[in-house]
């Protein structure tokens, strides 16, 4: 007597609950499974929310969900040794509603979700993995095993929402082992700060927020970049870097964090706050390249586990909610029409995709992982020469700015040489293209 | 054979912490668990019905969220499930914990007779280990504290063996039924939930009950009304402020090391010196 089910989700983070709540809604019988004690229990983010993936599933989101901040300034600052160089953006435009970027707490924002999950009809059962799927003899996936007695379970169709590492995917050979090059291992901290004393610093009212995207020196010759951004009574800070970099650089993450945190630009932002929670993730940031096949017969992959990041914009949420929406909209469709969830009819899936911002953004910076893998200079002489170069014009000490101009070229020509130098340009304009 | 378990969602102790300035205890992202003891009880019970068959109704007083806690004993194998929550409970001590239980469990016994009550000997939260005491009095039942084994039940002779760990020893114990047993952290670990039992403990409809299911009508019974226990300050030990101290010796000659910590020893407590001549 096993259960069957329209839809099995394996896992309840941002895609696995956009896709559960967006077919429980339409009617279907959707199961959700999470191996977590509850939903969020084992997810980590920085974290920051894009309000348009979620207000596309649930418009009024803002009703109750666990929101800390909205964003209201944006800081940008590329990092030597002891200084930093940097652009700072902020806008009272970001104080209208409705607001369009929030800091978050993922274990609270989870839970909120996954009750909606439930509310909207779906059940959602935790603390139980899914080990393997279960196919016909056609190899076609018509269920799930997981590690429970009695632990074969039916659908019409299997959503794979099991984040960056699914074992899943890699044993049913949906894709490969990650490899360590696609793969960022980002680690970070929530440093505890009496409100008012948050808001002074970073020169913030109640409900405002501050993003610092730390890029340079920071990640000690790594390809990756920091963060630091301001909860309501928290700052969450962090560096994440491949870990192809990690492993041959052998740079453990905490010492990295550890020293990024005692940069003299970050630490007084810190200073007096009680650390209270420490967690470490990877981050897939393969890019577009790296994207596995994500439909097949009974199934498809959302999220995470299909490599939907856009490591340079720092958006992954927002694209495994809409990945997890288009699954779904997909099944629907095809249980309206009557039609099997064969690969050739899931194939929408992909199409759909192709067409959203999603395939359209990870496509545009499809080169970059490459480039950058490729040349260092990028996290280390060109910070350092960026910073000098400041340095050198605002420092008085009676020497003309045009021998200062001077200085600071010809510091650049000796670093990179002019072929190197425009070569780097090239490079760029391919990776930002 | 019916037994009812008294279960309570705690928060889990091992992450509470508390404020360094205020002294309050701080239960924001504190995780809800249920009392461990409570899950020896419910395992000590499950076991029974596996040997003998019967019921086991797990209830719980607490706020809505302690249905968490009543699907995860439903999924261990649990029949039937109560959540006994109302307003009016808010601040009870052991004294009105104890009433209102009890109250609860009478209205069961009109559906179905109980056997036994099982509950944890203590929860991690309060420590009192009063609750389940109180209990017993109120049913009349008898009693049986810091249980660590069911030797036997015999429903037909209505009687019940059981091991307790007392002072020096173990005694073995035997009383009739009904009765109220507080189980110890045993030799039993908690099943692992089969699929199907997932499957029926995220479906099982629970049973909520306010005051008036619970067939409680005095009110000054229950709650903060009924309860003597005043809570008049909280404070957390002062932490100790003596840290270790690295003592360097110049050579590593263990004779200079054995000396120099002595000495350092005996300056700081010169009682162990004066002791120390007297017996040499």
């Amino acid at each position: 007597m096993s259960e069957k089910f329209d839809v099995i989700v394996v896992g309840a983070g941002p895609s696995g609950n956009a896709a559960a709540y967006t077919m429980a809604k339409a009617g279907l019988n959707v199961l959700q499974l999470e191996r977590g004690e509850s939903a969020g229990s084992k997810n980590v983010q920085g974290a920051i929310l894009y309000a348009d993936a979620l207000e596309k599933i649930i418009p009024d989101f803002r009703d109750d969900a666990p929101l800390e901040r909205h964003i209201i300034e944006q800081r940008m600052w590329v990092l030597d040794d002891d200084s930093f160089v940097g652009t700072h953006y902020r806008s009272d435009a970001f104080n209208k509603e409705p607001f369009n970027r929030y800091t978050i707490i993922r274990a609270q924002f989870d839970k909120w979700f996954s009750g909606k999950v439930q509310e909207a009809g779906a059940l959602v059962i935790c603390e139980t993995t899914v080990t393997d799927l279960l196919r016909d003899e056609g190899n076609r996936v018509v269920g799930v095993q997981v590690d429970r007695d009695g632990g074969s379970i039916y659908a019409d169709v299997v959503i794979l929402a099991d984040g960056v590492n699914s074992l899943l995917a890699k044993k049913a050979e949906f894709h490969p082992e990650l490899e360590p090059k696609n793969v960022a291992l980002a680690v970070k901290e929530i440093h505890f700060l009496p409100q008012e004393v948050l808001q002074e610093r970073f020169n913030i009212g109640e409900e405002e927020g501050v993003v610092i995207e730390l890029f340079g020196k920071i990640t000690q010759g790594m390809m990756g970049t920091g963060f630091l951004y301001t909860n309501k009574e928290s700052i969450a800070v962090g560096v994440g870097c491949m870990l192809s970099d990690f492993k041959e650089q052998k740079t453990t993450p905490y010492a990295l964090l550890e020293e990024m945190k005692n940069h003299p630009s970050i630490k007084p932002l810190l200073a007096g706050g009680e650390m209270k929670e420490y967690t470490a993730h990877l981050i897939p940031e393969g890019g577009y390249k790296a994207i596995p096949k994500i439909y097949g017969d009974g199934w498809m992959i959302v999220g995470d586990s299909g490599m939907f990041v856009n490591a340079v914009h720092r958006e992954g949420s927002n694209l495994a909610m809409t990945t997890g929406r288009i699954a779904a909209e997909t099944v629907i469709d095809l249980i309206k029409a009557g039609k099997p969830m064969s690969a050739a009819n899931l194939e929408v899936y992909r199409s759909k995709l192709d067409d959203s911002f999603v395939m359209k953004d990870l496509k545009k910076y499809q080169e970059m992982p490459e480039i950058f893998h490729e040349n260092r200079q990028f996290f280390t002489t060109y910070p350092e020469l960026v910073n000098r170069s400041a340095h050198t014009m605002l420092h008085v000490d009676g020497v003309d700015k045009k021998t200062k101009e001077r200085e600071i070229f010809s510091s650049f020509r000796q670093k990179r040489s002019l072929f190197g130098l425009m070569g780097d340009a090239y490079k760029l304009w391919r990776a930002f293209r | 054979m019916h037994i009812v378990v008294c279960i309570k969602q705690v928060p889990d102790s091992a992450q509470i912490r508390v404020h360094p300035v205020t002294n309050t205890i701080m239960r924001q992202g504190v995780p809800a668990i249920i009392n461990p003891y409570d899950l020896f009880a419910l395992e000590e019970a499950l076991r029974l019905k596996d040997k003998y068959g019967g019921t086991v109704t797990v209830i719980t007083m607490g706020p809505p969220q302690a249905e968490a806690a009543l699907r995860k004993a439903l999924s261990f194998g649990a029949d039937d499930a109560i959540l006994i929550t109302d307003r009016a409970f808010a601040g009870a001590d052991t004294l009105a914990t104890s009433f209102a239980l009890a109250s609860a469990i009478r209205q069961i016994q009109k559906n179905m007779p109980v056997d036994m009550v099982f509950t944890g000997k203590q929860t991690i939260d309060g420590d009192t280990a009063q609750v389940g005491p109180g209990v017993a009095k109120r049913l009349d039942m008898q009693l049986l504290t810091y249980v660590s084994k069911i030797v036997s039940v015999k429903a037909e002779a209505s009687e019940i063996v059981v091991e307790r760990r007392a002072e020096g020893g173990v005694q073995l114990l035997k009383t009739s039924l009904p009765c109220l047993v507080t189980v110890l952290e045993g030799n039993n670990q908690m099943r692992f939930a089969s699929m199907p039992n997932m499957f029926r403990a995220a479906r099982h409809p629970l049973k909520v009950w306010d005051k008036d299911a619970a067939g409680i009508e005095d009110i000054t019974k229950i709650g903060l009304k009924g309860s003597p226990t005043v809570v008049s300050k909280v404070f957390a030990p002062t932490p100790k402020s003596e840290r270790a101290e690295m003592i360097e010796v110049e050579s590593g000659d263990p004779r200079d090391v054995a000396i120099t910590v002595l000495s350092k020893m005996f300056t700081r407590f010169p009682v162990v010196e004066k002791e120390i001549a007297k017996r040499a």
